[in-house]
């Protein structure tokens, strides 16, 4: 028996199909995972994401100690509530981990870190936080919900305090919002609007059961899985991990250069990597002949062999999508071995799909 | 619970068969098959006319998970694949029996279906795989 958050049973009454995830016991579905992931597309679904760890971090020194501890750089967050994703470095440059990191105030940002690397990941945070004077919490007392999709914020809005309703209806994209005992977020990982919602775990279920009866549907981490492939999110342990860093996992965008003289882990070997070049690039792919692509498949390109490092069908496309590391000099035609057979695929820019509507 | 119809022969590999009056026979994955793979998204059958030996592996169902390769449950030469299943692949998932078929072999030597299971002692295998 694996771990179970605080609404295993309930996932198990809804007739889940629960599966091992990273050591929890998750459901993958509750029936059809292309319904559900049409529901997340057209209307609203929410997904049980209480395996995800929450820290929170304290201490006068917690802005310089995420400064040098993450990629991305916190001084872009100054007002409460504002959000950022970021990816955690090893000396070497490559991705321990990657999270969104909350401002709360000067004293208090709050992180969400992947299931799989909990364990790793406070470790090397606390490791580093001894001699920053940072306290680190592990804040397993909360329940955490995704509802996503287009009608999620009215779903939602019923169960926040009447008082909060406005705001939290007019959070913009990557804030978030205290909302009397809950932490109420406009991230997700499916690329459509919604609210990430920390509730205390001792009301967890019966919010999980309230989102229900207010039109919510339960999906599972299968569709949460297609969702966040359509919308070109990576996920750790496929599409990057210690082996590769942000620059051949097309997260560039993530590493914060300016100013030149921040600090943080893994910067010499990033910059070393930047002036030399990446070798490798990850890209999207759309399967042009009839199949499947999934991850682990062999890609063959003008410059040498890749490999799909996620793939999967893309109900909202209706044909396989994957992505793919490959050398950075491969064109944009090329050929995946699926089952013994190359088939020829199209390098593509994600997302594919985001907010219901095909991008590619 | 699986439906299992009583009219039919299972392989231990969930294929089920069905001679049909001409004396070909009638190819697809039964209920517990299509219900462990999850919704299907793709299925490449076998072409027509190609020769198969029986247990060989002649199909592919891929699901949203995973792709499973469905053997030959009877050596034979393949007469005819079920052409709604290329744009409508989920048929297997809602007609497993029916309009989900998959091919349709001439068995070769008219010994169709030894070694195949009835329809209780699938479903005995079925119980005893938990």
């Amino acid at each position: 028996m694996g771990h179970r958050t605080p609404l295993y049973q309930a996932h198990v009454d809804a007739g889940a199909k629960i599966v091992d995830f990273g050591g929890w016991d998750m459901p993958l579905h509750y029936g059809s995972q292309l319904d559900e992931h049409h529901q997340v597309r057209r209307d609203c679904g929410m997904f049980d994401v209480s395996h995800m760890c929450v820290l929170d971090l304290h201490g006068a020194g917690v802005r310089p100690f995420l400064r040098r501890l993450l990629a991305n750089d916190v001084s872009k967050l100054t007002a409460t509530g504002r959000a950022l994703y970021s990816c955690m470095l090893n000396e070497q440059g490559t991705v321990l981990d990657d999270l969104i990191v909350y401002y709360m105030d000067d004293e208090w940002f709050r992180m969400v870190v992947n299931a799989g690397t909990r364990d790793k990941d406070i470790a090397w945070i606390r490791r580093h936080a001894a001699a920053a004077d940072v306290e680190v919490v592990v804040r397993d007392d909360f329940v955490m919900i995704a509802v996503q999709g287009p009608n999620a914020r009215s779903r939602v809005a019923p169960l926040l305090p009447e008082a909060d309703r406005p705001a939290a209806a007019a959070l913009g994209p990557f804030r978030a919002r205290a909302c009397g005992d809950l932490f109420v977020a406009t991230t997700g990982y499916t690329g459509e609007d919604g609210f990430e919602v920390m509730v205390p775990a001792d009301r967890g279920k019966e919010f999980w059961n309230d989102l229900v009866a207010q039109g919510c549907a339960p999906c599972g981490l299968g569709a949460r899985d297609t969702l966040r492939l359509e919308a070109g999110m990576n996920l750790y342990g496929s599409d990057m991990d210690e082996s590769t860093t942000p620059l051949e996992s097309s997260l560039g965008w993530t590493i914060a250069w300016d100013p030149a003289d921040r600090a943080f882990i893994g910067r010499p070997a990033l910059e070393k990597q930047r002036a030399a070049g990446a070798r490798r690039k990850l890209v999207g792919l759309l399967l042009q002949d009839r199949g499947v692509l999934r991850g682990h498949m062999r890609v063959v390109t003008s410059a040498g062999d890749g490999e799909t490092t996620s793939g999967g069908f893309s109900p909202t496309l209706g044909k396989s999508i994957a992505l793919a590391r490959v050398p950075v000099g491969a064109g944009d035609e090329l050929e995946v071995e699926v089952r013994g057979k190359l088939l020829k695929a199209t390098v593509v820019k994600p997302p594919f799909a985001r907010n219901g509507k095909p991008l590619v | 619970m699986s439906n299992i119809p009583s009219d039919l022969k299972y392989a231990k590999s969930h294929e089920w068969t069905r001679t049909e009056d001409d004396g070909t026979v009638t190819i697809g994955i039964s209920d517990h098959a299509q219900a462990a793979l999850g919704d299907l998204v793709f299925i490449e059958a076998p072409e027509v006319g190609r020769t198969l030996e029986a247990g060989e592996a002649c199909a592919v169902v891929e699901s949203v998970k995973a792709a499973s390769d469905v053997y030959a449950p009877v050596g034979g030469e393949v007469v005819a694949t079920n052409a709604v299943l290329a744009d409508a692949p989920e048929t297997v998932n809602s007609d497993p029996y029916g309009d989900g078929w998959l091919f349709r072999v001439r068995p070769a030597g008219g010994g169709a279906a030894d070694g195949l299971l009835d329809a209780a002692a699938y479903e005995k295998l079925l119980a005893d795989e938990g």
